[in-house]
């Protein structure tokens, strides 16, 4: 992850969830709130289901970002689904602190299935902390 | 990823299958705002993939025709549309493989409209970079996919209804109607639940009492309804479509237990009125009643002698909110009670219009058409006074022994009044039923408020990921009673739409163990609320084994094997690592657009 690397926006990989965050991300698009086109989404039931190392792969593939838009205490599926789902973020923090990967490239939040806006904000105030993070880094 | 793996005998090598990948303009909604060429010239190059082209609408009948045309005359094994969201199309596309005799879950469906050229109309090259990956990935998934086959199920034209209050039995009425047979279940010895107890109810002053009796009178003439009281459901056994159902009729003393077979069951169980705590704004003072208590004195008073232990009541006051939007519990607005204490304080005023009313709340909910109640109410007299929820009222006794509620009121410029009444109605409102046997013997997802909950509020609001589960009425969540009589018959459709075929098909993309991989930690065995995982004799020693028919396809038992022996079938780590990697592309093809 370099500066040089962003010429436009961070590549940002958004895991969603088929019944609560991924149709409020359809809802961003269908109300045009724009954000930027470096962002991907790949969704899966339930974000209690992801593993880590999906999360780490993806920064390992190129992604400058991975952003978890959880269930949170709407999971249909599971009751503790929010604190499942933040268990496995701190298990992909812990593989990235071993090996020195910054804490910042990976996001949760829970979104709702009418949340539009929190999203385009979510990805439009993650891109800018990615790209001041990759400025930061190459300070360095 | 390996090769080997991937290479399983049931379907071809990922590089060997054929795949069909369709870009759809959506009329104009894409290809504005993404080069639709440039994305199938990108794709027509991807291994596997032996077909890329556009369509103008891929939805449309003669697109699907075409499709299916070439599904059979290029022999694909796959098949990936780019379009809209899957919410919209994806069984669309999954009926077009079915039709073509392909199997319908190697079909991947990527989002290009609300996810790519909807969010990015200002940035072409941008959407384009981005759809090229989205369907790349979707071709990933197609091409590790695997040949699955549905679980189909028989199902029993019969539903088991659990609760005898208004939803439930307008559901029963309904079911009957609609040709399944209904078992109706009740916990107490009568039927109408808070409904079947009060007189006149709003919008319409239609008496409860009166409105449960006239469905009991339909339900005793009808032989396709059967009606158990003083009976609990102690058991279950079965799956979706032959559910074996234990039920208890606790009758004089002792316990008698029966089978009933079901496709599926109405949870329609109810709530329970607020209770407040001794001393909260009063309560536990002689002459502070909460609403409901209310509504029975009221329901029992006649013209011009609304008394209370005796005493004759000339003056009250009712304090809004008595249980809801509380912080740190019930957050949620109960919704139904803003209207009901309006609605009371009309009866009031028919029973004796000289009775000085107080209406001492936080916001008046009266939406719809019951604000025409508000308004009947203020104009019959009745005064209305705003608090702040940061300072409430507080109930106190008089040294007149009456009662005083001190508001400080927003609508004068906050100026303390304080109000000498006979009698003070805590407007109550709804709260989770307390059913802890019921929810884990049915595993009916509860929300961290409690209600039961559906698996999306506006799109499926009466199912659960409990599959043939329907939920109904106010065990759900608080509201009037057009609304639970709605959800009961929504339930109904559901229900109908279940069960009127005769079988089902289960969606086969549920979690499976690979035994090889399985080293018995067990740590797997206690993380799936459905209790879908279980330990078996495997060749000789213990592995964990999940049931297709009751996995709920969650993948939350996935991360939890410290062995990755779990996979979630659609989403294994061969497809998740493959569509991220397919992800990443850094530039979009520099090709001529073909017209």
């Amino acid at each position: 992850m370099s500066a040089a690397a962003f010429e436009g926006s961070p590549r940002i990989l958004v895991f969603s969830t088929i019944n609560i965050s991924d149709p409020g991300i359809d809802l961003a698009g269908s109300r045009h709130l724009e954000y930027p086109a470096t962002v991907q989404t790949l969704a899966v039931p339930c974000s209690s289901g992801l593993k880590p190392s999906w999360l780490i792969h993806a920064l390992d593939s190129g992604f400058d970002g991975v952003f978890v838009a959880s269930d949170g205490e709407e999971c249909s599926f599971l009751p503790d689904c929010a604190e499942r789902t933040a268990q496995i973020i701190t298990q992909a923090q812990e593989i990235m602190s071993e090996r020195g990967i910054p804490a910042q490239r990976l996001k949760m939040a829970a979104l709702c299935s009418v949340c539009a806006e929190p999203f385009a904000n979510y990805m439009r105030e993650f891109s800018a902390t990615l790209k001041k993070l990759a400025t930061e880094l190459s300070v360095v | 990823m390996s090769k080997d793996a991937a290479a399983k005998p049931d379907k071809p090598a990922p590089e060997d299958r054929r795949i069909g990948v369709f870009i759809c303009h959506c009329g104009g909604n894409i290809s504005d705002y993404v080069d639709v060429n440039a994305v199938r010239e990108a794709l027509a190059d991807e291994p596997g993939v032996v077909v890329s082209e556009t369509t103008v609408f891929a939805c449309s009948d003669g697109t699907q025709h075409d499709m299916i045309d070439a599904i059979r005359a290029e022999k694909l094994d796959g098949l990936v549309v780019a379009s809209c969201s899957p919410k919209l199309h994806q069984v669309t596309f999954r009926n077009v493989a079915s039709r073509a005799d392909l199997n319908p879950y190697t079909y991947t469906q990527v989002n290009v409209r609300e996810q790519a050229s909807w969010a990015h109309p200002h940035d072409k090259a941008g959407a384009t970079e981005k759809v090229i990956g989205l369907v790349r990935a979707g071709v990933a998934k197609s091409r590790l996919s695997d040949p699955l086959q549905a679980l189909r199920v028989q199902t029993l034209p019969r539903t088991l209804v659990i609760g005898g209050g208004i939803a439930g039995l307008r559901a029963a009425i309904g079911l009957a109607e609609i040709g399944i047979e209904a078992i109706l279940v009740e916990r107490s010895d009568h039927l109408g639940g808070w409904v079947g107890g009060f007189g006149a109810m709003f919008p319409n002053d239609d008496s409860g009492r009166d409105q449960v009796a006239s469905l009991v009178e339909q339900i005793t003439q009808r032989r396709d309804i059967t009606v158990y009281t003083n009976a609990e459901v102690t058991g279950k056994a079965g799956s979706f479509g032959n559910y074996e159902m234990e039920v208890t009729l606790h009758r004089e003393g002792s316990d008698k237990t029966l089978q009933v077979d079901v496709g599926a069951i109405i949870v329609a169980t109810g709530f329970d009125s607020y209770d407040p705590a001794s001393g909260e704004y009063g309560y536990g003072m002689d002459g502070v009643v909460t609403l409901p208590q209310f509504k029975e004195l009221v329901d029992s008073s006649a013209a011009g002698e609304l008394s209370y232990q005796g005493r004759p009541v000339r003056s009250l006051a009712y304090i809004y909110c008595v249980g809801s939007r509380q912080r740190g519990g019930n957050e949620h607005c109960s919704k139904y009670c803003c209207t009901s204490a309006i609605h009371t304080s009309l009866l009031v005023n028919n029973l004796d219009p000289a009775i000085r009313q107080f209406h001492v709340y936080r916001d008046v909910r009266a939406y719809g058409k019951y604000e025409l109640l508000y308004n009947e109410s203020r104009e019959g007299g009745s005064t209305y006074l705003k608090f702040d929820a940061d300072t409430p009222p507080e109930v106190a006794k008089l040294d007149s022994g009456a009662l005083g509620v001190t508001v400080t009121d927003l609508l004068t410029q906050s100026q303390e009044v304080t109000l000498p009444v006979d009698l003070v109605v805590l407007v109550t409102g709804m709260v989770p039923r307390e059913n802890t046997s019921l929810v884990e013997l049915l595993k009916v997802p509860v929300g961290t408020d409690g209600f039961f909950n559906e698996i999306h509020p506006k799109l499926r609001p009466v199912e659960t990921v409990v599959d043939g589960l329907l939920i109904a009425g106010c065990c759900q969540s608080p509201r009037t009673v057009g609304e639970s009589v709605s959800a009961g018959l929504a339930a109904v459709a559901q229900s109908a739409a279940l069960l009127k075929k005769g079988y089902a098909d289960l969606d086969p993309l549920v979690a499976r163990i690979d035994p090889d991989k399985c080293i018995s930690s067990g740590e797997c065995l206690t993380v799936c609320p459905y209790g879908s995982i279980t330990s078996i004799e495997w060749d000789g020693r213990m592995a964990a084994s999940i049931d297709p028919a009751t996995c709920k396809g969650c993948g939350g038992c996935v991360p939890v094997c410290g062995s990755d022996a779990i996979e979630l079938l659609g989403y294994t780590d061969e497809q998740m690592l493959a569509a991220i990697e397919e992800m990443v592309i850094t530039e979009v093809p520099d090709k001529e657009p073909v017209a």
